[in-house]
């Protein structure tokens, strides 16, 4: 047995360290123009924005002078001024405009690309991962990888952090205006802006703490709903639809107390901070009118010391207030793009823990080759497919190739394993497979069985002793020709979202028609695909829900006899399979490996007892070996299991 | 649609008053956020034109309005935030809950019609998104247009017909977002369905990794995934184009009726003023103007406005419509009515285990030409022992699935105890008729736990005496914690001959007339198979026993036996019987005692 999955959502809620510079690293890195235009044009728009809101008050004085202008000197006003303010109004608006349109445009474009990129780069990744890791972690949370994770990542690629870079400039521009009007003023903002991000702090992560939790919760559910629906029939057999809706309200009730918290947190913070805001700003006024009250008292200095001539302290005041507001509201911006930043966070960093994965190692250099037999029985190397195969070794020293015939002899030579290094699931087992031969083994659930076919197949490797393949160490064979060279066929069947025929064709890409014909007659499914709906065309989804386990069985064996690898592996290929059927299936897969070496995997004793040499595994060891009459001579366990009186579990 | 909107909003419930109760304070907190601008911009007015004359008790009342102002805006904010809070974690929790019920009340063919993982999603996913856009709703729905109609009508008070701009912006505006959502939302339904689509082709990936590496896959599911994403990403880069205008056609509107006050406003000031006086602290004020500065300024403040409320009005649209469809996934459950149902005047007591099959045919699909039954007749007295035997698909479990009515017929009748089963109370019926399903599951929870799902009010003697009957007491006294022994979800943490054998207990605590073993001990060996049947017979005299099996050791003893095939009984007799005269029996028995007779 492999060992058990990681439980399911809550293993690291919380971003690592390092997640957001190497998030804009990664961004940099693929879309250097485009972020760098990006960011130039979120510089524009934030400038856009706070120069044209400045400009707009300038209307006032100008208005006064023009008028001011034509009733002093009696002449048709003059409106020059005006339009020279409307002019630059209209140039700023344009720029502002532009460098929008050219922001979002990219920004879209380039979260998109990116978030393909990621996409890909993790599914390219993860089909090199070792099977260990699907062993370990849940499926569930591989999946949530490719869908929460990445949206999250979206929401904060196009809209956080943008968002976050704008509203910061503007902040510092804005800052600098005040530092260059009123230093006293400026401090009293301060001082608002530190109770508003210690709110933020406060109930912004409050809220985001809550979310957090909220998801936990929601996979709570989700595993109970599944469970739930897988067992919906036997629920439904025992009348226990009243207490599983009991159960189910319990944990649902959970979810939405923390989903109510987490909201309510999320939802209030923008008001408090605009009002905050809205306080602020009297506040200011109120210290502003104090100015102008006590001239003599108080004096209005900026930041580089310079003292307010007093013409302008009114002026000053009045466009300082307007500041503040546009200060405090874009601090509210930011303050509501807290809770994505903390998910797209935590996001980002189980994508880079699924990047990091090690990938599977492979130093096997042997590879596989078709041959053609020449008439005095040498082989030459063709490319042409003849279903006859050597193995291609390439020497380290001397440079020289030299063929080894695959035949299919297969040895297993004292060989220790276990998954954890704490615990040993094999010891000391050796198999002598040798060309043409069918060898089986039959043991208890737990007993190792699987384990030594994943052992030959490299999904895991060797703690100590030796494999050999037609006597060359299994390690020094590239994983995929080793692969290739063996058919499998697992008690799990998976299939493919596709036509019939394009699962049986996963076997070998380039079968014709008629092969894939062959093969489904090969696997006795030949019968019943006919029968379905649209016959090889039918459509799979959903893992083949629409058929049965043992139609699932068959199209999997017509699958690996598509593949016709010389060498075969059946993993309880059968055991959903009725005793009749599985007859036939056999005599299909015998004529098919005819001469080849068959590894035959199964509880039911009916299916492995005409092989050549059965194995009896118990606690991962080999406790009894021998042909089917051998073993029954013995009157050992095997002899037990066959007579009844002993349980296979 | 509407119905469909409404039948969910039926769930809201005990939350209907904050449901309600959020809009009002959304009025609250609209009308504070319109209002307090300008009580603002008359504050500044005031400060203008105060000048050095400034005085607190004039400007007192502008101070403590707007702190009042704020604090009813905040205390609005805060409730509403709340409210909405409530009302939408609620719903969704209501949906949840109703959408468990509903399941629970599906009958098999329900069950069938709706994929596993397609549940699933609608109960999660789906309810999520409408949960956000509930929320969205009862906060925005009422504020944005109402906001919209404040600040035109601010417009209008403080500009005059200067507003008329706004209200000239606003069909172009609508237009151009409208078009932004008609060009994007076909885009956007159709790469979600595709984004369906590539996660499932991950999900087999992950869970097919062996068969992936095993035929060396990797580069060609990698191309097929990259293909995918691709064709998602093209897809989502042009909706994206689109959207990209959202931004820039809203800052144009804002600029352009900027502008256009800014011109207009200071060409009526210029135009119709009367005369201009300077006032002694040195700040001038422009007489008999139309319009005056300070109401040019706050005209710029409430054209922000207009358009923000639009923006906001757009953004619902576009929520709303993207959660459509889960609102329709999830009234279509809501809405799937149970095929099988209790009869109006349901009988409540089972005579006794006879069961009889009168010219039944029957058919999983109504659409489907082939039947699945064929002209079933059959008679079980009560209490006798029966076997089924056939091979894959000659189907024996949906023979023994109609008794028990998890599925109903069309044509012919089923008598439990001399009665239609259509005649029965359900629970009634299926807790006289134990049925072992074939896929069978135990729940996450205690062996104890799981076994009392046979009868709640067991006492400890009768779980041990079941589990004795069905084999199983030996195994679980083994385990350190016995019948406390915690059962991990799917049941994985026992064997499959363990979990087969647990499950028959848990059936047989049920004392059920009649006991249905549908391929229930496929993986329990010959052994402890005959001991269990001999429990069966021994215990349970009374009770009718009808045993599905892939062995002939299993059901040699049956005092019938019934061979199917291809959906039709080929014949019924005992062991010897057909053993001397059924084709299809002998095969099988060859096969299983030829080559030994074991499996």
């Amino acid at each position: 047995m492999p060992p058990m999955r990681m439980p399911k959502n809550g293993s690291h809620a919380k971003a690592k360290k390092g997640t957001l510079p190497r998030l804009l690293k990664m961004l940099f890195k693929n879309y250097k123009w485009q972020m760098l235009l990006a960011l130039i044009c979120i510089v524009l728009v934030a400038g856009s924005n706070i120069t044209s809101s400045l400009f707009v008050k300038n209307i006032s004085s100008i208005v006064t002078n023009i008028v001011s202008d034509k009733f002093t000197y009696n002449q048709e006003a003059n409106f020059w001024p005006l339009i020279q303010l409307l002019i630059i109004m209209g140039a700023i608006y344009l720029v502002g405009l532009i460098a929008s349109f050219i922001y979002n445009y990219t920004m879209g474009i380039t979260t998109q690309k990116f978030l393909n990129t990621i996409r890909k780069e993790m599914f390219g990744h993860m089909e090199t991962l070792p099977i260990k890791y699907f062993d370990t972690h849940a499926h569930g949370d591989i999946m949530s990888i490719y869908t929460n994770d990445t949206d999250t990542i979206r929401q904060l690629v196009s809209q956080s952090l943008p968002s976050l870079f704008q509203t910061s400039i503007t902040i510092v521009a804005l800052l600098i205006i005040m530092l260059l009007n009123s230093l006293w003023l400026t401090f009293v903002v301060l001082l608002g802006t530190v109770v508003m991000v210690l709110c933020t702090k406060n109930i912004g992560g409050k809220s985001a703490k809550f979310f957090v939790k909220q998801q936990k919760a929601l996979g709570k559910v989700e595993g109970s709903i599944e469970e739930s629906i897988n067992g919906l029939k036997v629920i439904k057999v025992f009348c226990h639809e009243e207490k599983s809706i009991e159960d189910f309200n319990k944990i649902n009730d959970h979810l939405c107390e923390v989903a109510t918290v987490g909201n309510i947190n999320g939802n209030i913070l923008g008001p408090i901070i605009g009002n905050i805001g809205n306080i602020l700003y009297v506040l200011i006024a109120v210290i502003g009118g104090l100015f102008i009250m006590f001239p003599n008292t108080l004096h209005n200095i900026n930041i580089i010391g310079q003292e307010t001539n007093i013409d302008e302290l009114i002026g000053i005041i009045l466009m300082f207030l307007m500041i503040a507001r546009m200060f405090s509201n874009n601090i509210n911006q930011f303050s509501q793009q807290v809770t994505f930043i903390v998910m797209g966070m935590a996001g980002a960093s189980r994508i880079f823990d699924l990047l990091d994965e090690k990938s599977e190692v492979d130093d096997g250099y042997v590879t596989l080759v078709n041959i053609k037999y020449n008439e005095d029985g040498s082989f030459t190397e063709t490319n042409e497919r003849t279903r006859f195969y050597a193995w291609k070794h390439p020497h380290k020293d001397g440079g020289n190739i030299t063929y080894t015939e695959l035949k299919g002899d297969i040895i297993l030579d004292q060989v220790d394993f276990g998954y954890v290094p704490e615990k040993i699931v094999l010891t000391d087992v050796s198999i002598y497979a040798h060309p043409g031969q069918k060898i089986a083994f039959v043991g208890a659930t737990g007993a190792g069985k699987t384990t030594i076919t994943n052992l030959i197949n490299r999904f895991y490797d060797i703690a100590d002793g030796k494999i050999r393949y037609d006597g060359i160490n299994i390690n020094k064979i590239k994983k995929d020709d080793l692969r290739r060279s063996l058919g499998i066929v697992l008690q799990d069947t998976n299939l493919f979202t596709g036509t019939v025929m394009d699962n049986i064709r996963y076997g070998r890409l380039d079968a014709t028609d008629e092969e894939v014909y062959e093969a489904a007659k090969i696997a006795n499914a030949y019968d019943f695909i006919t029968r379905l709906p649209q016959g090889f065309n039918t459509m799979l989804s959903g893992d083949g829900a629409n058929l049965s386990q043992g139609q699932r069985q068959l199209l999997s064996i017509a699958r690996a006899a598509v593949a016709d690898a010389p060498v075969m592996i059946l993993d309880e290929a059968t055991s959903s399979i009725d005793t009749r059927t599985e007859k036939l299936v056999q005599q299909g897969t015998d004529k098919l490996m005819e001469g080849r070496t068959v590894f035959v995997i199964a509880h039911r004793l009916s299916t492995v007892m005409n092989s050549d040499a059965i194995m009896v595994l118990e606690h991962g060891k080999i406790i009894e070996r021998g042909s089917h009459e051998d073993l029954i001579k013995q009157k050992g366990k095997y002899y037990q299991l066959y007579t009844g009186a002993f349980e296979l579990e | 649609m509407f119905k469909k909107i409404k039948l969910i909003l039926a769930s809201v419930r005990e939350y209907k008053k904050y449901a309600i109760l959020t809009p009002i304070f959304m009025v609250g907190e609209a009308a504070m956020e319109c209002a307090i601008p300008y009580v603002m911009s008359l504050f500044l007015d005031k400060i203008d034109k105060m000048g050095w004359n400034i005085n607190f008790v004039d400007l007192l009342p502008y101070i403590i309005s707007l702190i009042l102002m704020a604090m009813f805006s905040l205390t609005c904010g805060i409730l509403g935030g709340r409210t909405a809070a409530i009302a939408s974690t609620g719903l969704a929790k209501n949906l949840r809950s109703d959408m468990y019920k509903k399941l629970q009340s599906f009958s098999f063919e329900n069950i069938d019609k709706f994929s596993n993982s397609s549940l699933v999603t609608r109960m999660t996913t789906d309810i999520t998104n409408t949960q956000q856009s509930f929320a969205m709703c009862i906060r925005i729905v009422v504020r944005a247009p109402l906001m919209l109609i404040f600040s035109v009508i601010m417009a209008f008070i403080s500009g005059g017909n200067m507003a008329w701009i706004f209200v000239g912006i606003i069909p172009f505006v609508a237009f151009g977002l409208i078009m932004i959502i008609r060009l994007a939302m076909p885009i956007f339904k159709r790469v979600f369905k595709r984004y369906d689509a590539l996660n499932e082709s991950v999900q087999e990936n992950v869970s097919g990794i062996r068969v992936v590496k095993s035929y060396v896959r990797e580069e060609f599911e990698q191309k097929k995934f990259n293909a995918a994403s691709d064709k998602i990403s093209k897809e989502f880069i042009s909706a994206e184009k689109i959207l990209a205008f959202n931004n820039p056609i809203m800052n144009f509107a804002i600029h352009l009726s900027n502008i256009l006050v800014c011109s207009i406003g200071a060409k009526i000031i210029i135009d119709t003023a009367s005369d201009i006086i300077e006032k002694p602290d040195g700040t001038t004020s422009i007489l008999g103007a139309d319009l005056t500065l300070p109401a040019l300024s706050s005209l710029l403040t409430y054209g922000v406005q207009v358009l923000m409320s639009l923006m906001m009005i757009s953004m619902i649209i576009v929520m709303l419509t993207m959660s459509i469809e889960s609102v329709r996934r999830i009234s279509e459950v809501l809405e799937e009515e149970s095929t099988i149902k209790n009869p109006k005047n349901p009988v409540f007591e089972v005579n006794d285990g006879s069961v009889i099959f009168n010219n039944v045919n029957f058919k999983y699909k109504e659409g489907s030409e082939k039947y699945t039954l064929e002209n079933i007749n059959l008679k079980i007295k009560s209490g006798e022992f029966i076997g089924i035997i056939g091979s894959t698909g000659s189907g024996k479990t949906s023979l023994v699935n109609l008794i028990s009515r998890l599925y109903d017929i069309k044509e012919g009748e089923i008598l439990v105890g001399g009665l239609n089963v259509k005649e029965y109370d359900l629970d009634t019926l299926r807790n006289n008729v134990a049925v072992v399903l074939q896929k069978n599951v135990l729940f996450s929870g205690t062996i104890e736990e799981n076994l009392r799902w046979g009868d709640l009010n067991a006492s400890m003697e009768e779980i041990i005496n079941a589990s004795k009957v069905a084999q199983a007491d030996e195994f679980v006294s083994s385990f350190p914690k016995g019948y406390d022994t915690y059962i991990e979800q799917g049941g994985t943490n026992v064997s499959g001959g363990q979990k087969q054998r647990l499950c028959i207990a848990r059936a047989l605590l049920k004392k059920p007339k009649i006991l249905i073993l549908d391929d229930s001990t496929s993986a329990v060996d010959t052994k402890t198979d005959k001991l269990i049947n001999i429990g069966l017979k021994s215990q349970m005299p009374e009770t009718t026993k009808i045993v599905i099996a892939q062995r002939i050791s299993s059901i040699e003893e049956a005092d019938q036996i019934i061979v199917m095939d291809d959906g039709h009984i080929d014949q019924i007799g005992t062991h010897e019987e057909l053993l001397k005269t059924n084709k299809i029996y002998q095969e099988v028995y060859t096969t299983q005692t030829k080559n030994g007779g074991n499996e």
